[in-house]
């Protein structure tokens, strides 16, 4: 490991001390950080919009103009063709920042869109095991997809809409007030109504909305799970039950929405109205004025355009006020994941260690997956020399897994309990830690890349014949040798071309090309068939000599050449020893050897 | 690297797009709620025509009351009792408007929820037929936008799209109407600049359409990334991945925001043109509209009218833009839909499917007829392979991993269809059966365990009601899964979480295995099964198999002679081939592939055995 890339691993500490920062603030806090990195463009972005709607709001005052000249008499053509091109001109220049606007602001949007999908991304990618075994997967991609986008809607459109608004109304109204501002005024009185309106609709559309983007997560994992076990589905025909229950969810999604239909569909027309109403007092005071001849006949078409020029603004404000409590709901449900801290993380100011031996050590171990729970693991005492080869065996739930994922701090013991080269392993870089252990699970998950990427996962650079080593190794090389496409094969979603066993052999390559010091099977070959799993393990041993290796199996044939055999029952270990001391020994060990003899005998019956 | 990932992702480009043909097919959504759109499209037209009524009023009052009274020709408060007047007309339109505006957008809501649940019913209805092979080409990501980000991009179309298009065109007509009839020439000259309008529209076509596609694009590979790392997101951090998975996403996230980003620049064009264009017709209307007042041939209330009504007319022409987005997501993601809505059925029951003489539920008797399969083109799994099982027999698949055990399974439940030769089921064709009443034949342990998330009793019943709890419970005892469950705090009724996270493999097992006792299958199929079980948990398991056994015909893939030993017929597969076939005894007899396999597997212990006993 080179001084950069342990650099780096510091780099990692940094972040979550960011994190940190965040758990205390709110969503909106966090937001706003975004949007203070592009504060150069929001500024850009709030000046173009400043420019296009000046000179916008000239234009009823150009038409204005032109009608009051039709009245005065020996009116020429030319002074109405110059009103004329003055409105054009006007709106070419307002054009051309209403151009830039967009390009500005809404770019920015994306910019941060990017900024948070990244951020979000890299945040769920460091939450560990017991996240992933508590928030669905679907619910995740909600977040991701639906909830982001919702919130990029306050930072795009939200901002451009309310800035227009803002301004419009802000150069609008001087214009107004000098024409007649006893008329404005009146006007003025039926905006707040809109406010109030506005503002009543937004939080009550905000609580239903929230509610139908929770159950939407709840019928998109359930959908999921269908699409994902659609194997089982179809082996039990099971799949008009699946409708059935897809239905049943799809129909309270349509009930909420339509619930919250009957609210919001008042919203629209009510602003409609409210606006219309604004018509209403120009035609009833306004022509009383112009009647008694208080306001030229212009004056009042002009302030018929600004109402009209009002209009959008104000109806933005509602679409806006929408997008902001929609997106406020998402930014609540992306913040809330955003603030949960790693769980299993690296000290702040942890420093590198020298190269890791491989020494294991479990001492006084015991493990709880809740504070109030039953002990998975009681109080295992183990040390493993580099080099060992140390096999577990026990029945199903004995706590094998749960020791095999101690080790790379998949699952976190109490501090001191697991020890590597003598070092509680908390004081290990996390990334170094890992980086010197090759680990294939139980359930194996590949990705869809070709074999060959799969294979080299988890080393930076590898070449075709390392790839090749690798296979070799894993006793995989001879049926790629049988694949049309060799290494380049593709491996479905789940490796779904794969059968399980070449499954398992494909990671294990993974963990065998990194050439790890420590090399953990859990019950890693349990689909692969005995003659091949004899020659891996030959391979294997080869490879391994002066590393450690853990080995979860339930076949004594896996086990008896390891270096050490631990029996595990109820998490603790029972038996210890070499095949040979546990045979002399008589206990368990002797006992499942036994069994297995005994289908063996049967079996030459 | 990147471009092989790309191409698994990358979704395939559509071909020509016929507008009609696909406008025409998502109409047809919008059928069975014809009296609801009926309603809605009435309450559209009185909505549009009484918004005309405004810039009348406005007309009327300008040109008898407040002109007529500003120049001293008309008595003040005749003037004031007539603008009264008119200025409550309006406020009446204005409350009709509110009312009616309601229900049309309740209406439009309901029409737009009730064809999104339609359409996703009928994509989850395809998923569920369609066949298996599929999913192996598409991730489940992307089968999730179809069924979520998809549907929702139509729900504008349906609620805001189709019919307020209908309700612009009412305004466009009835604005027009009303220029026309007051002045034939004005209105000409006001709608020249339509071509120009037409022009900028056409462009913004083009360009946002091959936009969107390419949005969608990105964001389906996007999803399909996103999705399938945050399920390995275990193996990233084990080997160390963050950083490279993080710069992949990176570049993912990167074009799809480039993507988007392109697509803006239509949108930022094309609003300030439709602006201009549409300051032109204004500008056009006071020069020449001008021009015909000063001429006497127009009134000043008809030309502010006339303002007004084109600000109405250009209104839903400027809104073509947002409509066409709205449209243009619809069309895109309809699409999508309806291509997978069309894609055949391959694997369904026949036209006229066939029962066994002795009924739908079967005797169990299996045949394999000189069968060949392939997964892809010429990539035979199986090779002519032949064999028959008998009703209540069991048979065993055994060779190396790879050979074609587990596509022998696959094949006999019609996952895939074969290619050469015919599988029966009591003498009958399995493409012959009624699909369901087929699979209702069998009970599978598949390799991987799958849980759905809801409790214990729910993953061993599935959505079968008729099996009772007491059933489940029995299933549940005879395999032993029964002492696990009922030393859990809530029993059968724990939760199971999204993939069955929390519970072991073994234990995963024993539920599957209870599952399938709990169906009481005419046939079991174990694959792989028993292979991660520790020796004792199996050896309760190989007593409960033996009672599942009884009576069924069983076809067993498992390394494991234990299991083995006690079938009546052993199938030996290579390399896509039946070798060997024949009793454990015979097949050793035979010291061919068999007897090898067998000896690898115990030779050791055999030998040790020999030592023990001092020999």
């Amino acid at each position: 490991m080179s001084l950069e890339e342990l650099k780096a691993s510091r780099a990692g500490v940094k972040d979550y001390r960011l994190s940190d920062r965040i758990r205390y603030s709110t969503g909106r806090a966090w937001l706003l950080s975004y949007l203070k990195k592009y504060w150069g463009r929001l500024t850009l972005g709030t000046l173009f919009v400043f420019i296009s709607v000046s000179f916008g709001v000239f234009i009823p005052r150009q038409v204005g103009s032109a009608i009051d000249d039709l009245k005065a008499s020996g009116v020429s053509d030319e002074s109405i063709f110059r009103h004329a091109a003055a409105i054009i001109g006007v709106s070419l220049a307002s054009g051309i920042f209403l151009f830039l606007q967009r390009r500005t602001l809404i770019n920015m949007s994306r910019y941060i869109e990017y900024d948070l999908r990244q951020d979000f991304y890299a945040h769920l990618q460091r939450l560990p095991l017991e996240f992933y075994q508590n928030y669905r997967t679907g619910d995740l991609m909600a977040r991701t997809t639906n909830d982001l986008s919702a919130v990029r809607q306050i930072v795009g459109p939200a901002i451009m809409y309310s800035e227009q608004t803002l301004f419009r109304v802000l150069l609008v109204l001087p214009l107004m007030f000098q024409i007649s501002w006893k008329l404005t005024l009146i006007l003025l009185l039926t905006m707040p109504l809109v406010s109030v309106t506005v503002k009543y609709f937004g939080q009550q559309i905000h609580v239903r909305f929230e509610k139908i983007q929770e159950f939407f997560s709840d019928i998109s994992a359930r959908a999921q799970e269908n699409l994902t076990g659609v194997r089982v589905v179809r082996a039990y025909a099971q799949e008009q039950a699946e409708i059935a229950k897809f239905d049943e969810l799809n129909q309270q999604y349509v009930e909420r929405n339509l619930d919250l239909v009957r609210l919001s569909a008042l919203f629209r027309p009510l602003m409609m109205f409210l606006i219309g109403l604004g018509f209403a007092v120009i035609l009833f005071y306004g022509g009383r004025q112009t009647a008694r001849g208080e306001i030229s006949l212009g004056d009042f078409a002009a302030f018929n355009l600004y109402l009209e020029q009002l209009i959008w603004p104000l109806i933005a404000m509602g679409y806006v006020t929408n997008l902001v409590q929609r997106g406020t709901a998402s930014l609540k449900r992306m913040h809330e994941i955003m603030a949960i801290e790693p769980a299993i993380k690296d000290a702040p100011g942890l420093e590198p260690v020298p190269e890791i031996e491989g020494r294991i050590e479990f001492r006084h171990l015991t493990f709880r997956y809740k504070p109030d729970g039953p002990p998975v693991l009681s109080d295992i005492n183990l040390v493993i020399e580099p080099g060992q080869t140390v096999a577990f065996i026990g029945r199903t739930g004995s706590g094998k897994s749960t020791l095999m994922n101690l080790v790379p701090r998949l699952l976190e013991a109490e501090a001191g309990m697991v020890l590597i080269d003598d070092r509680p392993i908390g004081q290990i870089p996390l990334k170094q830690l890992r980086e010197s252990i090759g680990y294939v699970p139980q359930e194996t998950f590949l990705f869809s890349e070709t074999l060959a990427e799969n294979i080299a996962f988890g080393v930076r650079t590898a070449t075709p014949a390392d790839i090749e080593w690798a296979a070799e190794i894993a006793g995989l090389a001879g049926d790629v040798k049988d694949f049309p496409q060799g290494y380049q094969t593709m491996v479905g979603e789940r490796g779904i071309t794969l059968s399980g066993g070449q499954k398992q052999r494909t990671a294990l390559a993974r963990a065998v090309i990194r050439q790890p010091k420590i090399l953990i099977l859990d019950d890693a070959l349990s689909a692969v068939d005995t003659e091949t799993e004899e020659r891996i393990l030959a391979h294997l041993r080869g490879i391994m000599r002066d590393r450690t290796s853990l080995i979860v199996s339930h076949r004594i044939s896996t086990v008896k050449e390891a270096d050490l055999i631990c029996v595990l029952d109820n998490g603790r270990i029972v038996e210890r020893g070499t095949h040979e001391e546990l045979m002399a020994l008589g206990g368990e060990y002797a006992d499942l050897y036994e069994r297995q003899l005994l289908e063996e005998e049967l079996a030459a019956s | 690297m990147a471009e092989a990932a790309a191409s698994i992702h990358e979704e395939e480009q559509l071909g020509k797009l016929y507008d009609v043909a696909t406008a025409r097919r998502l109409l047809r959504y919008l059928y069975p709620y014809r009296r609801l759109v009926m309603g809605a499209l009435a309450l559209t037209v009185v909505i549009n025509l009484v918004r005309q009524l405004g810039p009348l009023l406005t007309m009327w009052a300008i040109d008898d009351y407040i002109k007529p009274a500003a120049l001293g020709r008309l008595d003040l408060e005749v003037a004031f009792q007539g603008i009264a007047l008119l200025s409550a007309a309006y406020l009446l339109s204005l409350a009709v408007t509110l009312g009616i505006g309601y229900f049309q957008d309740v209406l439009l809501n309901t029409i737009g929820q009730r064809v999104m649940y339609d359409l996703r019913d009928q994509i989850f209805r395809k998923l569920q037929s369609i066949e298996l092979a599929y999913y192996d080409r598409n991730p489940v990501g992307r089968l999730m936008t179809r069924l979520t980000s998809d549907v929702d991009a139509l729900n504008e179309l349906f609620t805001s799209g189709i019919i307020e298009v209908l309700g612009d065109i009412v305004l466009v007509a009835g604005a027009m109407g009303m220029m026309f009839y007051y002045s034939w020439e004005l209105s000409l000259v006001s709608l020249t600049v339509i071509p120009l309008l037409i022009a900028a529209t056409a462009w913004f076509r083009r360009g946002a359409r091959a936009g969107f596609r390419l949005i969608r694009t990105k964001l389906a590979r996007l999803n399909a990334f996103t999705q399938e790392h945050l399920s390995g997101a275990q193996t990233v951090q084990l080997f160390n991945r963050e950083e490279k998975a993080l710069a992949q996403f990176a570049e993912i996230n990167a074009e799809y925001r480039q993507a988007n980003i392109d697509t803006i620049f239509y949108y930022a064009v094309f609003y300030p043109l439709v602006n201009l264009i549409s300051a032109i017709g204004i500008a056009l209307l006071v020069w020449y509209g001008g021009g015909l007042v000063i001429q006497q041939a127009l009134t000043i209330g008809a030309l502010v009218a006339f303002l007004q009504y084109t600000q109405r007319l250009w209104q839903p022409i400027q809104d073509i833009s947002d409509r066409y987005n709205v449209l243009q997501a619809a069309v895109v993601a309809s699409e999508r839909i309806f291509k997978l809505l069309d894609t055949p059925d391959r694997i369904v029951s026949p036209a006229r499917p066939q029962l066994p003489a002795r009924g739908a539920r079967a005797q169990g008797q299996i045949e394999f007829r000189h069968v060949w399969f392939a997964y892809k083109d010429q990539d035979w799994v199986l090779k002519d392979v032949s064999f028959v099982v008998e009703p209540g027999q069991s048979v065993a698949l055994v060779g190396h991993t790879g050979s074609g055990k587990s596509t022998i399974t696959n094949l006999l439940m019609r996952f895939y269809d074969l290619q050469r030769g015919e599988i029966l089921l009591d003498g009958l064709d399995i493409r012959l059966w009624e699909l369901r009443k087929l699979r209702e034949n069998f009970a599978v342990v598949l390799q991987d365990v799958f849980l759905f998330s809801g409790d214990i009793a729910s993953n061993i019943r599935l959505g079968n009601q008729a099996i009772s709890d007491e059933r489940i419970e029995w299933a549940a005892r005879e395999v032993r899964a029964s002492s696990f469950i009922e030393r859990l705090p809530e029993g059968y009724a724990t939760r199971v979480r999204e993939r069955g996270a929390g519970f072991s493999v073994g234990q995963k097992q024993l539920i599957s295995f209870a599952r399938a006792l709990a169906f009481d299958p005419r046939i079991l199929v174990l694959d792989e099964a028993t292979s991660s079980i520790d020796t004792e948990t199996e050896q309760l398991i190989q007593q409960a198999i033996g009672r599942v056994m009884a009576g069924r015909t069983s076809i067993i893939i498992a390394h494991r002679l234990s299991t083995i030993q006690r079938v009546d017929q052993i199938i030996v597969l290579h390399k896509g081939e039946v070798r060997e076939l024949g009793t454990h005894q015979q097949l050793l007899r035979q010291r061919g592939i068999y007897y090898k396999l067998y000896q690898l597997q115990y030779k050791e212990q055999a030998r040790e055995l020999s030592e023990m006993l001092g020999d």
